[in-house]
């Protein structure tokens, strides 16, 4: 029976109509209450999922168009000459101590988060590059840069703004980590975890935790927010240079048929 | 308030159905386009970095 229709019998319809047009604070207020933590809930998932989602194609496709534009130019560079002999490598080579905030000077790829988890790397670790749509991951400044001798400590999201890191428990020892430069290849491998409070700097030091010692290794730092969708811990994780090639030798064979697919 | 809202659409229940729907998807859009990165940009940023 819909309301257009004239009522049949009058008195039952006039307490029908009657009855919903009290206005109760209670009931308004209950409806607020629950439009209220429906917003909430809707901002939660736009933020960890629907976000997060769109930041991390913007950031995988920003730093595919990078990483091409440098294989080019270690193309260009090597011409029609043969691929240079791995005994010439010699040590890596380390670009520029410092570089201007948010400055992307690096990419950053690890197999185990996924073919499309390349993210660029840029100086500093402000929300300018952490939550940018195409950096997504910082170096701090004042630790080493990449290739060089002591630690290159870097930092990015686990959960929302395209989670550079949301894989990184998911690495296992010997889990290849590398790091794409102007310059050329470097390949970290996966050593450990550590999970710290968030004031332990000390994971930064050339030797991490230990901050009077010289160091000897090249070390790779990765630390982002530690339990998933919480930021009450920090996870680290660090790996060791295996190995370095120069642009003009390509990207490393395990990793160039992805690499073929960038930028395209 | 809902109730009110439902009083106020216009035509049969499966009209009333669709306009809402279609008043839900509006409402979301707003927020997914203009209110909640408004809303991300002014309430505490996610902390991943160590510092003292």
């Amino acid at each position: 029976m819909s309301a257009e229709q004239p009522p049949r019998h009058a008195s039952r319809g006039s307490a029908r109509a009657a009855r919903p047009r009290r206005v109760s604070v209670v009931g308004v207020l209950g409806e607020l209450l629950l439009t209220a933590g429906a917003l909430i809930l809707l901002f939660l998932g736009w933020q960890l999922w629907w976000n997060d989602a769109i930041m991390a194609g913007q950031q995988s496709a920003a730093a595919s168009d990078l990483g091409a534009e440098w294989l080019e130019e270690g193309k260009a560079a090597r011409g029609d000459a043969p691929a240079p002999d791995p005994a010439t490598y010699g040590d890596p080579v380390v670009g520029p101590a410092t570089y201007g905030d948010g400055e992307a000077f690096a990419v950053m790829y690890v197999p185990r988060f996924g073919g499309d988890s390349q993210r660029r790397v840029a100086e500093g670790t402000g929300l300018n590059v952490l939550n940018s749509t195409e950096l997504g991951i910082g170096h701090y400044p004042g630790t080493q840069m990449p290739g060089q001798v002591g630690n290159f400590a870097i930092a990015s999201h686990r959960s929302a703004y395209g989670g550079g890191m949301h894989e990184i428990e998911q690495l296992q020892l010997g889990d290849a980590i590398y790091i794409q430069t102007a310059d050329g290849w470097y390949t970290y491998r996966f050593r450990d975890f550590e999970y710290v409070t968030p004031s332990t700097v000390d994971v930064l030091a050339p030797v991490p935790h230990h901050p009077d010692l010289q160091p000897t290794d090249r070390v790779v730092t990765l630390t982002s927010c530690n339990p998933l969708y919480s930021t009450a811990e920090r996870i680290i994780a660090y790996g060791v240079l295996e190995s370095w090639q120069p642009s003009t030798a390509g990207p490393p064979a395990e990793i160039a048929d992805v690499v073929a697919t960038w930028g395209s | 308030m809902y109730g009110a809202l439902w009083r106020v659409l216009p035509g049969p229940v499966w009209v009333r159905v669709l306009l809402a729907l279609i008043l839900l998807v509006a409402v979301v859009f707003v927020l997914f386009t203009w209110v909640f990165p408004w809303v991300d940009g002014i309430i505490n940023p996610i902390q991943v970095t160590v510092d003292t």
